[in-house]
C-alpha cells in the first residue's frame, strides 16, 4: 500500500490540539462565560475595545491561527471518532470536516481582515 | 480434523462500552465536538465584530441565554478534560534523552502543565480578571 | 493454605460439533497463591481434558497463555485468583478467530509481524574482519523497551481499531518496526516506512493507548506508534517540500 497521505491532516490536528489543551478552557470561560456569570465587567469585551486589540495585526495572526487550527483539531477527530461509531464511509466523512475546517479557516481571515 | 474458525465481531457502534478504559477514550474524542462548536461559536463573534458595534453587542447579548451558559459550562470541561488527556500523552510521543536515560514522563507533562497555567493566567490578567 | 473454590465460566468451541461457542462452568478447588492457568490446568487435568488452551513457561516470558479473563486480556499465568471474586470468565483473545475452545488463529499478527522487516539492515554490508558493532548504553537505552515484546498479542486483543479494521497491522508489529528504527546498528527506518507509514500502519492508530495499558512486559507499543507518526510526518514535509533533498 503506498504511503499515506494522513501525515498533513494529523501535523494541523497535532499543531490544533497543543493550541486548544493550552488556549481553549481560558478563552472559553473569558469570551463566553466570564460576564454571563457575572465573574467579570462586561467593559473587557467591548466592541471598542475588542476592535483595537483585533486591529493590531500580531494578535489578528494569534486569532486566526487560535481559530484555524482549533478547526482543524475538531475536523480530523471528528472524522476519526464518526469511524469509532461505526460509520463506515470514511471518504465522505473526511471530505466533509476538511471541507468545513477549509471553509471556517477562509471565513477567519476574511472576517479578520475586515477588522 | 476439519477447521471451522469462529469469527466475533466487534460491534461497531458499542464497542466501547465494554469497559472504562474505552468510555474515556470515547469522552476524550467527543471533547473535538464542544471544542468545534465553540470555535464557530468564536468566528461568529469576529465575524459580528467586523459588522460594527450593534451587531457585536447583539452576539454578546445572545451569549447571556441559559442555553449558551449551559453549552459553554460543558465546553469548559470537555476542554478541560481534552487539555488534561493532552498533556497526558505528549510525554509518549515527544521523548527526550539526556544522557542516557529519557527524561521522566512526569517531568514532561508537568513542563505542559506550567506552560498551560502560566498561559492561562496572562490571558486572565489581560482581561484584567 | 487455604482452599477457595471457583467457578470457571469458559467459552467452549468444537468446530467439528458446535455452531457457535457456549460458556460451559467448572467448579475447581484452588489453592489460595494459584493463578488462572493454574485453575484451568486443574479443570484438564481432572475435570474435562477435552479443553485445549496454549501455555508453557507460566512465569510470563513465553508469551502463549493470553486470553480474555473477565474482560481484560492478560497472560492466565499472570492473573493471581486472588485479584478475582469467586466467579471468573474466561474466553479467547478478543479480535481473533476461535480455533478451537481457548485457542485462537494466530496467522494474521505473525503475517503482520514479518511484514515490517524485523531485522537489521545496514547501511553498507559488514564483513567479519569490520568487528562488532560497538553501541553505547544510551544508544542501547533508546530501542531496548522496545525489544522486550513477548509476541503474546494481549495488544492486539486490546486495540480496538484493530477489531474494528482487520487490515491494521497493529500495536506489536509496529513498536517491533520501531525497535529497529530506532537501533543504531540500523540503516532501513526509510524502507520500512514504505509499509508502516500507510494506512494499514501507524495511521490507522486513533492513539486509544488500550495497548500499552495491557502490556504485561511495558513495551509501550502506543508510544511507538505515535513517535512514529512524527517521524513519518515530518519525512512527508521533507518528502514533498524538498524532493530535491537525498533520501
Amino acid at each position: 500500500m503506498a504511503k499515506s497521505n494522513k501525515p498533513i491532516v494529523w501535523g494541523l490536528f497535532a499543531a490544533g490540539g497543543t493550541i486548544t489543551a493550552f488556549l481553549t478552557p481560558v478563552m472559553i470561560f473569558v469570551t463566553a462565560l466570564a460576564i454571563p456569570l457575572g465573574i467579570m465587567n462586561p467593559e473587557v469585551l467591548a466592541y471598542d475595545r475588542i476592535h483595537a486589540f483585533l486591529d493590531n495585526g500580531f494578535w489578528k495572526l494569534v486569532m486566526f491561527a487560535f481559530i484555524s487550527l482549533s478547526l482543524w483539531h475538531a475536523a480530523h477527530r471528528l472524522r476519526i471518532t464518526a469511524h469509532d461509531f461505526g460509520l463506515r464511509s470514511d471518504g465522505i466523512m473526511a471530505t466533509v470536516v476538511y471541507a468545513l475546517a477549509t471553509l471556517g479557516t477562509l471565513a477567519a481571515a476574511v472576517y479578520l481582515l475586515r477588522i | 480434523m476439519s477447521r471451522r474458525p469462529y469469527v466475533r465481531e466487534l460491534p461497531r457502534t458499542t464497542w466501547w462500552l465494554k469497559n472504562g478504559r474505552y468510555k474515556r477514550y470515547i469522552a476524550r474524542e467527543i471533547t473535538c465536538i464542544f471544542i468545534g462548536v465553540y470555535t464557530a461559536v468564536l468566528l461568529f463573534g469576529v465575524k459580528r465584530l467586523s459588522e460594527g458595534e450593534a451587531a457585536y453587542q447583539g452576539f454578546l447579548d445572545a451569549l447571556n441565554h441559559p442555553l449558551f451558559i449551559l453549552f459553554h459550562l460543558l465546553a469548559l470541561g470537555f476542554a478541560t478534560y481534552n487539555s488534561i488527556t493532552w498533556f497526558g500523552v505528549t510525554p509518549k510521543a515527544i521523548r527526550i534523552q539526556v544522557g542516557e536515560d529519557f527524561a521522566p514522563d512526569g517531568v514532561v507533562a508537568g513542563a505542559h502543565y506550567a506552560g498551560w497555567i502560566a498561559i492561562s493566567l496572562v490571558v486572565l490578567f489581560m482581561a484584567g480578571i | 493454605m487455604s482452599e477457595r473454590q471457583i467457578e470457571l465460566e469458559i467459552l467452549r468451541y468444537d468446530p467439528e460439533k458446535d455452531q457457535a461457542p457456549e460458556f460451559q462452568t467448572y467448579s475447581v478447588p484452588c489453592q489460595e497463591e494459584w493463578v488462572v492457568l493454574d485453575a484451568i490446568n486443574y479443570v484438564k487435568d481432572h475435570i474435562d481434558a477435552t479443553l485445549s488452551y496454549r501455555w508453557s513457561c507460566r512465569m510470563a516470558v513465553c508469551g502463549s497463555c493470553g486470553m480474555m479473563i473477565n474482560g481484560e486480556p492478560v497472560l492466565s499465568c499472570k492473573a493471581f485468583l486472588r485479584d478475582y471474586p469467586d466467579r471468573i470468565r474466561v474466553e479467547p483473545l478478543q479480535n481473533f478467530p476461535i480455533e478451537r475452545d481457548l485457542v485462537v488463529v494466530l496467522d494474521d499478527f505473525l503475517e503482520k509481524l514479518n511484514r515490517v522487516k524485523p531485522y537489521i539492515i545496514p547501511k553498507e554490508n559488514r564483513s567479519l574482519e569490520d568487528g562488532e558493532h560497538k553501541q553505547t548504553p544510551a544508544q542501547l537505552k533508546r530501542f531496548k523497551q522496545y525489544s522486550m515484546c513477548i509476541n503474546c498479542q494481549l495488544c492486539y486483543a486490546a486495540c480496538p481499531q484493530y477489531g474494528l479494521t482487520g487490515h491494521f497491522i497493529g500495536p506489536a508489529a509496529l513498536a517491533l518496526a520501531h525497535r529497529y528504527n530506532q537501533d543504531s546498528r540500523d540503516a532501513g527506518r526509510r524502507e520500512r516506512e514504505e509499509i508502516v507509514a500507510t494506512n494499514e500502519g501507524v495511521w490507522e492508530c486513533s492513539f486509544v493507548g488500550a495497548c500499552s495499558e495491557v502490556c504485561p512486559k511495558h513495551v509501550d507499543p502506543a508510544a511507538a506508534i505515535q513517535q512514529m507518526k512524527i517521524g513519518s510526518l515530518i519525512d512527508w514535509y521533507q518528502e514533498h517540500l524538498m524532493p530535491w533533498s537525498k533520501r
